[in-house]
């Protein structure tokens, strides 16, 4: 029990819970962004995939990291159109899309990184973000939660904030909220319904990228096969949580970031006691727990998963 | 009934004797390249890994058979980072094309994997398991290296000031336990105080993950990281602490952390298997003790400028004790768990 209470009140654990859900944020406000357009965007792990690698595979050859950033942006963003392609235009089923745009997406950065790079004894490192601050992390609490975390870090909180501004505060939030909920009286007021799902899942993709480049660029310093290992799927289970609402997306993301350092320490400390499985599970567990009593009340947008086409009802 | 299983073997069977075919005439086109000049018979070598060659534990094997290729003993090609689920698939794929030697590992897949193996009777299988040697063709290896382990564990029981040691695993196997447990033993002997945390990640390949698993041992009062998997030791460099390496020596990547490291050498277990389907004398062997230290397949790198004279004097005169045969690291396989 007192290790309990050590653990919540060392600054690392909130340090750590911060790092760990920062590539979930960027990920939950992408998903966010889609969904509330109407798409649901399961190519998510794979465009995670893809933004590891390629921000990564762009500083390695030379860039400076913000172009690294805009490299895996720019891809996600490619993924995204294929996505909105297929399920906007074409008006394919969106489950069938994400998932095949996470297979292709994953294999095909896969192959670019066996391609580029045959013959490694280790994967390539490059020099990732470093603290923002490190002068003041020495204010005690705050300088080693906030200020010891990286650029990619204060970016992820800065999006949430501007995510939420865009959908709350402007015309255009209005119009992408109102093609996921009613995509008819989007049409009537004369916008283009099409280009703004188009938009939205586009921009969504390049968030979600952003996501995977957080772990190659500042949580670790190389891009290895598999290493997004489920990040993404847990963004689709955050969104429900998080009500398509940016404030609880950070939350939620927040929670389970602790849940997960949390599940680290105990398993230490416990690990003779309890099979360490038992912790591993526990974030996962926790989230659908909280799904459960979250989602009851979760109002849909109403249009997720219909594709729309002029003139049909 | 019957007739349906029937029909259904039968075109199985088709299928084999289709490729079979292809195989034979290959072949035959061998062995006639083989009379002409007998300097060109090499082994037919293949390895299926579950994971990508950058992998610690997958870039030993892939050393050892790329240098048998380059001295012009196999003819070697791989599949990387193939599912547990697509293994079998590969595995009849490669043995249907010809190859001689299959090398690989099954731990997600030990008797499937062993199954395949008996419809392949002409292949010889040389497979990472847990488990023992199995049929007419299915030997097995690993990285017996708790012999170099025991000794990197020695110096880091000497190192650590807190006497708290960390370790952060992959999955909770023989192979991974059984190191830990050999490191753990090398501490306890020079220093009867030390304690561990031990974590287990359940990925061979979460970097980010290993290092937040790091970065709670330091911050419990660990001062010396035992880096079983990726993220470890760069979790100890941001932190100024000491790792210890295993199976590949990572000391250029990470200056002035990397105490000591115990290494994998695949090549004496790569070199037998070879030189028996060569030889054709294959036998379904458990290949283990090609990884221990009396055959070059284990050994210990020590970074003198960070090891005192007088600590890496005792672990020398332990490593010859080992070579001599006067002294054996205990095998335990038993999942490790943190000192309450």
């Amino acid at each position: 029990m007192t290790d309990l209470l050590q653990i919540f009140l060392s600054d690392s654990f909130y340090a750590a819970s911060l790092r760990i859900a920062t590539p979930l944020i960027f990920g939950v406000l992408g998903a966010l962004l889609c969904e509330r357009a109407g798409v649901l965007n399961l190519g998510i792990e794979g465009i995670f995939v893809v933004g590891a690698m390629s921000g990564w595979m762009a500083v390695w050859l030379g860039a400076d990291l913000w172009t690294g950033v805009l490299a895996a942006a720019l891809a996600g963003a490619v993924f995204g159109a294929l996505h909105a392609v297929l399920t906007i235009f074409m008006g394919l089923s969106q489950h069938v899309s994400g998932l095949g745009v996470t297979l292709f997406a994953s294999s095909a950065a896969y192959f670019t990184y066996r391609t580029a790079l045959p013959e490694v004894a280790s994967p390539p490192r490059i020099e990732p973000f470093r603290a923002v601050a490190p002068a003041l992390s020495e204010i005690p609490f705050l300088g080693p939660v906030l200020f010891s975390q990286t650029a990619l870090t204060w970016l992820a909180l800065a999006l949430v904030v501007l995510v939420w501004w865009v959908l709350d505060r402007t015309p255009l939030g209005v119009a992408i909220k109102a093609v996921g909920d009613n995509p008819d009286a989007v049409n009537a007021q004369g916008l283009s319904v099409r280009r703004l799902r188009f938009g939205a899942v586009v921009a969504g993709s390049s968030l979600m990228a952003l996501g995977g480049a957080f772990l190659t660029m500042s949580a670790f310093d190389a891009f290895f096969f598999g290493m997004v290992n489920g990040r993404g799927w847990i963004c689709i289970a955050l969104v429900i949580f998080a009500s398509w609402r940016p404030g609880k997306a950070l939350l939620g993301a927040i929670l389970f970031g602790m849940f997960d350092a949390l599940q680290v320490r105990l398993q230490t400390e416990a690990g003779a006691v309890v099979p360490g499985q038992i912790f591993l599970m526990a974030p996962y567990i926790l989230s659908i727990v909280a799904l459960v009593v979250v989602a009851r009340r979760a109002e849909y947008p109403r249009a997720l998963l219909r594709p729309w086409f002029k003139g049909q009802r | 009934m019957k007739g349906a299983e029937m029909t259904v073997r039968n075109s199985i069977g088709l299928g084999v004797t289709r490729r079979g075919f292809a195989a034979a005439i290959a072949a035959v086109a061998m062995l006639g390249a083989g009379v002409v000049s007998a300097a060109a018979e090499t082994v037919k070598v293949a390895a299926i890994y579950t994971l990508p060659v950058e992998q610690q534990w997958i870039s030993r094997i892939h050393k050892a058979l790329n240098a048998a290729q380059a001295r012009g003993d196999i003819e070697y090609t791989f599949s990387e980072n193939v599912a547990n689920t697509d293994y079998e698939r590969v595995m009849r794929e490669y043995a249907e094309a010809g190859h001689q030697l299959i090398v690989g590992e099954v731990f997600g897949l030990e008797r499937a994997a062993r199954k395949v193996a008996q419809d392949y009777p002409e292949t010889s299988f040389l497979m990472g398991s847990s488990f023992g040697p199995s049929g007419d063709n299915f030997a097995v290896f690993d990285n017996w290296i708790h012999e170099p382990s025991y000794l990197t564990g020695m110096i880091a029981g000497n190192a650590t000031e807190s006497n708290l040691i960390g370790m952060v695993g992959g999955y909770a196997i023989p192979e991974v336990n059984r190191l830990m447990h050999a490191f753990m033993d090398g501490a306890r002997a020079v220093n009867p105080d030390v304690k561990f945390l031990v974590n287990f990640i359940d990925s061979w390949y979460d970097p980010p993950k290993a290092k937040e698993s790091a970065f709670a041992m330091m911050d419990a009062g660990a001062d010396i990281m035992y880096a079983e998997r990726f993220g470890v030791a760069d979790a100890a460099v941001e932190r100024g602490v000491k790792a210890i390496g295993n199976v590949i020596d990572t000391s250029g990547d990470y200056p002035s952390t990397i105490l000591a490291s115990a290494i994998w050498h695949m090549e004496p277990t790569i070199d037998r298997a070879v030189a028996a389907v060569k030889g054709g004398d294959f036998e379904p062997a458990d290949y283990g003790q090609f990884s221990f230290m009396g055959y070059g397949g284990g050994s210990i790198v020590i970074d003198e400028t960070l090891v005192p004279a007088a600590v890496v004097e005792k672990v020398k005169a332990q490593e010859q004790e080992i070579l001599d045969g006067l002294f054996r690291v205990n095998v335990n396989d038993a999942r490790p768990v943190s000192d309450g």
